[in-house]
């Protein structure tokens, strides 16, 4: 279970997260949606512990992320996929060695013949086929790094999954891919899922809960069903400036 | 004036507390580097592969530099000493002055712009692109990937091309003097360089040359691993890396000619 409580961030004068309170049960995938700039993605690395808060507290299966020391840290990370909103590949590494660094058991990761059938085992769940394992990030298209990147994150079977913008700046079929992805990775591995996003109607498919995130605060968190029945302006604002009647779809 | 002297320590105070932040982020940076040291099965392997690049990669143009830096020394110094002085004085000038300080400071200096721009952009790069936090991500230390096998690369294999660089000095400086220009006999060019040379001399050299390697390692690593704001950034950094590295070795040069050299 993941738990965020009260968490305050800034930096310098801009204070990017204030008193945030934020959770997400077992098996459960929660999106996490708001304007761009607003913090998103802070939070999100609030979760690995890539940033720390200034006060508040973040605890991940009941371990305080920011008061782990470094070994027990390193362990936790293990745990937890991290899916980068450009793909943050190794540009210097194959396909095949990037997916392989993500092997995090260093007995696995020792083992050649396992590291070949898990880089195979996990582009096949993205939907890449073998032959991407010897090209470099340079030679692939934006939907393939990102796929890339979820292949990675998948290869060490975390318990949970951070996706930071999965569907910025990809075309509305490659989109849908990844939405599909998320779903399926849900449904095959059982894992934990926060999405960042921008995309709400993607975020509505795949989310079982959704929260907003708005001038430095949680403004909102429910099922879909129950952020289409709000009637808070922030929320309102929100979803039907950018997406119409959106909300009053049926779902 | 009462304003323009607050704003002036005001603008003290706030270098002063930058230059102290930097400090402090170095010597963590340093402490995190000696923690990690533990996970050599990471580092031992990745050093290797950087030591290739600052070695071999980094050969040819310091034998050419120094070949350069040689043959001048040697011809200016028999242009100056010309018929005032003993001609095996050039053999003693040439071998000191090339194993003091061109041979060092030089092939310091010229690898400050080749290694220490390669590492601070690389670094930079990765940092902008989020792959740093990536490898963090993955429970993998950043230390023990990128920051240990560079800084060793840098720091042990400086001394080894400086030695190389000393001995195409010598070598050229020699060959210009001695069969060249000068028309310095052998004899008298290596006369002059045994009269001078002092044992000690070489070790100063070479202990020199490893403080050299550290400087223009451990700074562009640092530099490049805090970039921030894209890629304006990474260059901002491989300025301020080149930069800081030279003014590092021109100050460690002073500082340790101070503490090794024997006065008097």
């Amino acid at each position: 279970m993941i738990k965020l409580s009260d968490v305050h961030k800034r930096f310098g004068e801009l204070v990017v997260l204030d008193g945030v309170d934020f959770d997400v049960n077992q098996g459960e995938t929660v999106a996490l949606l708001g304007p761009s700039g607003v913090g998103k993605s802070v939070l999100l690395k609030h979760i690995n512990g890539l940033i720390h808060p200034d006060a508040g507290e973040v605890y991940v299966d009941g371990l305080s992320v920011p008061h782990l020391q470094r070994k027990p840290l390193s362990m936790l990370r293990s745990r937890i996929g991290y899916v980068f909103q450009f793909g943050a590949l190794f540009d210097s590494m194959s396909v095949y060695e990037n997916v392989q660094l993500g092997i995090t058991d260093e007995e696995c990761a020792a083992d050649r013949s396992y590291c070949r059938s898990r880089v195979a085992q996990c582009l096949d769940l993205v939907n890449l086929p073998h032959q991407t394992a010897e090209k470099y990030p340079a030679d692939l298209s934006g939907g393939m790094k990102k796929r890339v990147g979820i292949a990675r994150a998948i290869a060490g079977q975390p318990t949970y999954l951070l996706y930071d913008e999965p569907t910025s700046g990809l075309d509305p079929v490659n989109a849908d891919i990844i939405d599909k992805l998320v779903t399926k990775l849900r449904d095959s591995l059982g894992v934990t899922s926060v999405v960042v996003s921008h995309d709400v109607r993607g975020s509505f498919r795949v989310a079982d809960r959704i929260a907003l995130l708005k001038d430095a605060q949680i403004r909102a968190m429910g099922t879909p069903e129950e952020i289409r029945a709000s009637t808070d302006d922030a929320v309102l604002e929100f979803f039907e400036r950018d997406f119409g009647t959106f909300l009053h779809e049926p779902g | 004036m009462p304003t323009v002297t607050l704003d002036a320590r005001r603008l003290v105070g706030r270098f002063s507390l930058k230059a102290m932040s930097q400090v402090g982020r170095l010597s963590y940076l340093v402490l995190e580097m000696f923690r990690s040291l533990g996970e050599w099965r990471v580092w031992v392997p990745r050093t290797f592969e950087q030591a290739y690049h600052v070695g071999f990669g980094s050969l040819f143009i310091v034998m050419l530099t120094a070949g350069f830096a040689g043959a001048v020394t040697a011809l200016q110094t028999g242009y100056q000493f010309e018929a005032s002085l003993p001609v095996y004085i050039v053999g003693g000038l040439v071998v000191q002055t090339i194993i003091l300080e061109l041979g060092p400071v030089l092939t310091a200096l010229l690898l400050a712009g080749r290694i220490g721009a390669r590492y601070a952009a690389e670094l930079g790069t990765m940092r902008v692109t989020e792959q740093i936090d990536a490898l963090e991500s993955l429970g993998r230390s950043p230390i023990s990937h990128l920051i240990i096998p560079r800084v060793l690369a840098g720091t042990l294999m400086l001394p080894v091309l400086v030695i190389f660089a000393d001995l195409i000095g010598i070598l050229s400086g020699w060959w210009f003097a001695a069969t060249g220009i000068l028309q310095i006999s052998n004899a008298d060019f290596i006369y002059g360089a045994q009269y001078f040379f002092r044992p000690l001399d070489l070790w100063y050299s070479i202990v020199k040359s490893v403080a050299f390697g550290l400087a223009i390692s451990l700074v562009p690593c640092y530099v490049g691993f805090t970039t921030k704001q894209g890629a304006e950034g990474v260059g901002r950094a491989t300025t301020a890396a080149v930069v800081s590295a030279s003014v590092s070795i021109l100050f460690l040069d002073a500082v340790l000619a101070q503490i090794l050299l024997p006065s008097g």
